[in-house]
C-alpha cells in the first residue's frame, strides 16, 4: 500500500486525504488471506461451500467449522479471522432470537443483514475499536424464495445470486458466472459448488483443505444444514472427476 | 359459606387465590448413632394434602461414602438444598482430594440453612455418618441452622410419635434400673422397623416403605421394608 | 451472548442514541420499563387457565394428554388451546394453570432449542435435563415471589427409557410412572394407578384407551374440562402429536339429577 507510514492508517476514525479508511482496507486484506468461501442462490434454495485450509496435520478433523447456523432457516459461510467471525455470528444469533421473541416469527434475511451490517459498520467509525476482519455470506429460504447477502468489513452489504470471498474469490466468481444458477436446483448446485472449491484451490501454495458444504431450501424443509454424507460424497466425487478431466484435457493441449 | 338447607350458589364470586411459596410434603426421617455405625431411615411417601404424589421417594440423600443426609418438609426446598449441598461437596472434594468429613458437612449445612434465615428452607434435616474417629455420629438441625450432635433423633411429620419411643427404647428413659449401653445394629434395625410401622398407623404423611441405610467403615448398605400403603 | 451495550463504559456508545438498543424495542416516553416493576405485574392470581394434564408410561414409550380448554374463571373462553408443547423428537411438555405463563415459557424453551440446534454439536435437551431446568426456573420464580402459575408434566424418552416428571409453581418436583396435574390428580390418577398395578407393562393401545377413558371422566366431572383433547405419543420413532380428539359423551341420565336447581 502506497500510503504506509503516512499516519492515516492508524485509526478507523480517520480518513486519508484521498478519502479512504485504511483500517477498513486492512480488514479486507485479512479476508483475502483466508480460504475461499462461496454461496450460490438457485431456484429452490441456497448452497454454501468453503475451502477450509488445514495448516497442520496435527489438527483434529472437522473442527473450527466455517459454515455456521444463525437460526433454523439461516446459514452463514465466513472468510477472514475465525474468532471475529464467531463473534459476528453470535451477534447475528442474538438478533434472530430477539426478532423472534418480539414478533413471534423468523427474522427476514434482509432485516438481519441490515442489523448485522449496521453492527459491522459501527466498528469502522471509532478509534477505540478495530473493524471486523470478516466477510460473511448469509443465506436462507424465505417465504418468497431463496435469499442471499454478503456483508463486508466496511459494513456494506449486497444481495447476490452467487458470490465468493477469500483468497480465490476472483477465480471463483468467474466459475460461478458460467452457471445458470437461476434455473438450477440446489441438488445440482451442490455439485457445482464442490467443483468450484476444488478448481480454485491452489495445491502449490496451500497443501491440504477440508471441503464444507451446506444448503437450505425446499428439500431441507427450509432448514439450513450441512449436506448429508451421501450428498457430500457424491458432490466431492463429481468435483474430483471434473478436475481430473480438465487436467487430462490440459495435458492433451500441451 | 352457604347456609344449611339453602342450595349452593353456582355464582359465588371465586375467592382470591393466595400464593404461598411453601407446601408440606410429609415424610419422616430418623437417625441413630451406634458405636461403629450410623443408621438413618426414611419413609418413601411424598404427599401433598390428601394426595399421595409418589410411593417411591425416599428422603435420604447419600452425600459421600460415609455421610447421609435425611431431609424432609417442603420438597421444593429439599431439592434445592440437596443440589446445593451436592455441588459444595463436589467442590470440596476436588479442592482437598478427599470427601468432606461428616462433622464438617454438618457445620456447612448449618451455614447454608442460616444463610436463608429470613426466607428459610422449610426442611427438617439430619446428618448421619462416621466421625473422624470412626464412631457413628448424628447431627440434627432446625430449619434455620441451629444444630447439635445427638445419639438418636427423629425428624419430620411423625417425629413427635417416634421420638418418645426412641427415648424409651434407646435412651432408656422412664425405665427403672435400666443401664444405657451401646445398641447392637440388628436390635437397632428392629426398633426402627417397629417405630415406623407404628407411626404409619397414625400419620397419613408416613407410609409405603422404609429405606434403612447403615454407614460403617465398609461403606453404605441399604435395606427396604414395607409399610402400610393407605 | 452480548445483549446490552456493544462496548464497555458507554464508549463509543449505543448504535443509535435514543433508538433501540440492538435487539430491543424503542422506549416510548411514559411507558414503564422493567426497573419499576411492582407486585401488580406479578402472577399472584392466574387469568386464563388450563385444567388437567395426564401422563402414562407404557412399554416402549410415554403418552401425555391435555384437553384444549382455556378457562377464564368459570367462562369456557377459549376452546382451541393446545397445552402440549413438542420440545424435540424425544420430549413433550404439558401445562396446567395460567396459559400466558405457559406461552411465555414455551417461547423461552423454543428459542433455547434453536440455540442448541445452531451449535450443531449433537447435544440437546433430554426429558430429564428439561425437567431439571424447569425445576430451577419455577423454584427461582417462586423464591422471588413472582411465580409462573403452572404445573408442568415432562414426558419423553431418556436413553430409550420412558420418563415422566412433575413440577409445580413452587418447584416441588418428582418422577413417577404415571402422573396427573390439576383435577386429574384426584379424578384420573387413582384409575390410572389401578390399571398400571394390574398391568404394569402396558401396550400403547392400552395406554391410549386409558387416557381416553380418563379424559372423558374429567369432562364429566371437572367443570373446567373439555371433551376435546390432544395426545402426544413419544416412542423411539419420535413424537406423534395427535388430535384434536373429540370424545363422544352421553348426558341421558342428566335429567335424573335433582336438588341443584
Amino acid at each position: 500500500m502506497s500510503s504506509i507510514g503516512t499516519g492515516y492508517d492508524l485509526s478507523a476514525s480517520q480518513f486519508s486525504p484521498d478519502g479512504r479508511v485504511f483500517q477498513v482496507e486492512y480488514a479486507q486484506k485479512a479476508v483475502e488471506n483466508s480460504g475461499t468461501a462461496i454461496g450460490i442462490r438457485g431456484k429452490d434454495g441456497v448452497v454454501f461451500g468453503v475451502e477450509k485450509l488445514i495448516t497442520s496435520k496435527l489438527y483434529e478433523a472437522g473442527d473450527n467449522k466455517r459454515i455456521l447456523n444463525i437460526d433454523r432457516h439461516i446459514g452463514a459461510a465466513v472468510a477472514g479471522l475465525n474468532a471475529d467471525a464467531r463473534h459476528l455470528v453470535d451477534r447475528a444469533r442474538v438478533e434472530a432470537s430477539s426478532y423472534r421473541s418480539s414478533y413471534g416469527d423468523a427474522i427476514p434475511l434482509k432485516h438481519l443483514t441490515e442489523r448485522v451490517s449496521g453492527y459491522v459498520h459501527a466498528h469502522t467509525l471509532y478509534s477505540s475499536v478495530r473493524p471486523f476482519g470478516v466477510s460473511l455470506i448469509i443465506g436462507s429460504m424465505e417465504r418468497d424464495g431463496p435469499q442471499m447477502y454478503l456483508i463486508e468489513p466496511s459494513g456494506v452489504s449486497w444481495g447476490y445470486h452467487g458470490c465468493a470471498i477469500g483468497k480465490a474469490k476472483q477465480n471463483a466468481k468467474t466459475e460461478i458466472e458460467k452457471l445458470k444458477m437461476k434455473d438450477m436446483t440446489i441438488k445440482d448446485l451442490v455439485k457445482e459448488v464442490a467443483k468450484i472449491i476444488y478448481i480454485v484451490h491452489d495445491e502449490v501454495k496451500d497443501k491440504s483443505f477440508e471441503l464444507e458444504l451446506s444448503w437450505v431450501g425446499d428439500i431441507t424443509d427450509n432448514k439450513h444444514v450441512l449436506v448429508p454424507p451421501e450428498v457430500f460424497v457424491e458432490a466431492e466425487k463429481y468435483a474430483k472427476l471434473a478436475l481430473e478431466e480438465s487436467d487430462d484435457s490440459d495435458d492433451e493441449d500441451l | 359459606m352457604a347456609q344449611l338447607g339453602q342450595p349452593l350458589s353456582d355464582y359465588q364470586r371465586p375467592h382470591q387465590v393466595h400464593f404461598s411459596p411453601y407446601d408440606f410434603n410429609g415424610g419422616t426421617v430418623l437417625a441413630i448413632a451406634g458405636e461403629n455405625y450410623a443408621l438413618i431411615a426414611t419413609d418413601t411417601r411424598l404427599s401433598q394434602g390428601f394426595s399421595i404424589h409418589s410411593r417411591e421417594s425416599p428422603k435420604t440423600y447419600s452425600l459421600s461414602e460415609n455421610t447421609v443426609l435425611g431431609c424432609c418438609g417442603f420438597h421444593g426446598d429439599v431439592l434445592t438444598l440437596t443440589k446445593t449441598l451436592g455441588a459444595r461437596l463436589q467442590i470440596f472434594e476436588k479442592e482437598h482430594n478427599k470427601p468432606m468429613p461428616t462433622p464438617s458437612v454438618a457445620a456447612m449445612l448449618s451455614t447454608i440453612l442460616y444463610y436463608r434465615r429470613f426466607f428459610p428452607y422449610y426442611t427438617h434435616n439430619l446428618v448421619a455418618g462416621l466421625d473422624e474417629e470412626g464412631k457413628g455420629c448424628v447431627y440434627s438441625f432446625d430449619p434455620v441452622g441451629s444444630y447439635e450432635r445427638e445419639v438418636y433423633r427423629a425428624k419430620g411429620s411423625a417425629s413427635a410419635m417416634l421420638q418418645p419411643l426412641l427415648d424409651n427404647q434407646i435412651g432408656g428413659k422412664n425405665q427403672q434400673g435400666y443401664v444405657v449401653q451401646p445398641m447392637p445394629l440388628d436390635r437397632c434395625i428392629a426398633v426402627v422397623k417397629d417405630v415406623f410401622t407404628s407411626a404409619a398407623e397414625r400419620d397419613i404423611y408416613t407410609g409405603d416403605n422404609i429405606l434403612i441405610s447403615v454407614i460403617t467403615k465398609d461403606g453404605l448398605k441399604s435395606e427396604k421394608f414395607p409399610l402400610r400403603k393407605d | 451472548m452480548a445483549t446490552s451495550g456493544m462496548f464497555g463504559n458507554g464508549n463509543p456508545g449505543a448504535l443509535w442514541t435514543g433508538g433501540p438498543v440492538p435487539g430491543q424495542l424503542h422506549n416510548f416516553p411514559g411507558v414503564q420499563n422493567g426497573a419499576t416493576k411492582g407486585s401488580s405485574q406479578r402472577t399472584l392470581n392466574p387469568v386464563v387457565m388450563g385444567s388437567s394434564v395426564l401422563g402414562i408410561q407404557f412399554n416402549g414409550g410415554v403418552v401425555i394428554a391435555a384437553d384444549m380448554l382455556g378457562s377464564y374463571g368459570s367462562l369456557s373462553k377459549y376452546r382451541d388451546c393446545p397445552r402440549l408443547l413438542k420440545v424435540n423428537d424425544s420430549t413433550v411438555i404439558g401445562a396446567s394453570g395460567d396459559y400466558a405463563d405457559f406461552q411465555y415459557l414455551s417461547n423461552v424453551i423454543q428459542q433455547q432449542v434453536i440455540d442448541e440446534e445452531c451449535l450443531n454439536d449433537g447435544f440437546g435437551y433430554t426429558p430429564k435435563s428439561l425437567h431439571c431446568w424447569l425445576t430451577r426456573v419455577l423454584y427461582n420464580r417462586r423464591s422471588q415471589f413472582n411465580p409462573l402459575w403452572n404445573t408442568y408434566i415432562v414426558a419423553g424418552l431418556d436413553e430409550d427409557k420412558p420418563y415422566l416428571g412433575y413440577v409445580d409453581k413452587i418447584g416441588m418436583a418428582y418422577e413417577a410412572p404415571s402422573l396427573a396435574s390439576g383435577f386429574g390428580a384426584y379424578l384420573a390418577l387413582p384409575i390410572i394407578r389401578d390399571a398400571l398395578e394390574k398391568k404394569p407393562d402396558m401396550a400403547l393401545e392400552d395406554a391410549l384407551r386409558l387416557i381416553d377413558r380418563c379424559m372423558k371422566l374429567l369432562f364429566y366431572r371437572d367443570a373446567r374440562a373439555l371433551n376435546k383433547y390432544q395426545v402426544a405419543v413419544i416412542t423411539k420413532a419420535g413424537v406423534d402429536l395427535r388430535g384434536p380428539i373429540v370424545s363422544d359423551t352421553n348426558w341421558e341420565v342428566a335429567h335424573m339429577i335433582k336438588g341443584y336447581e
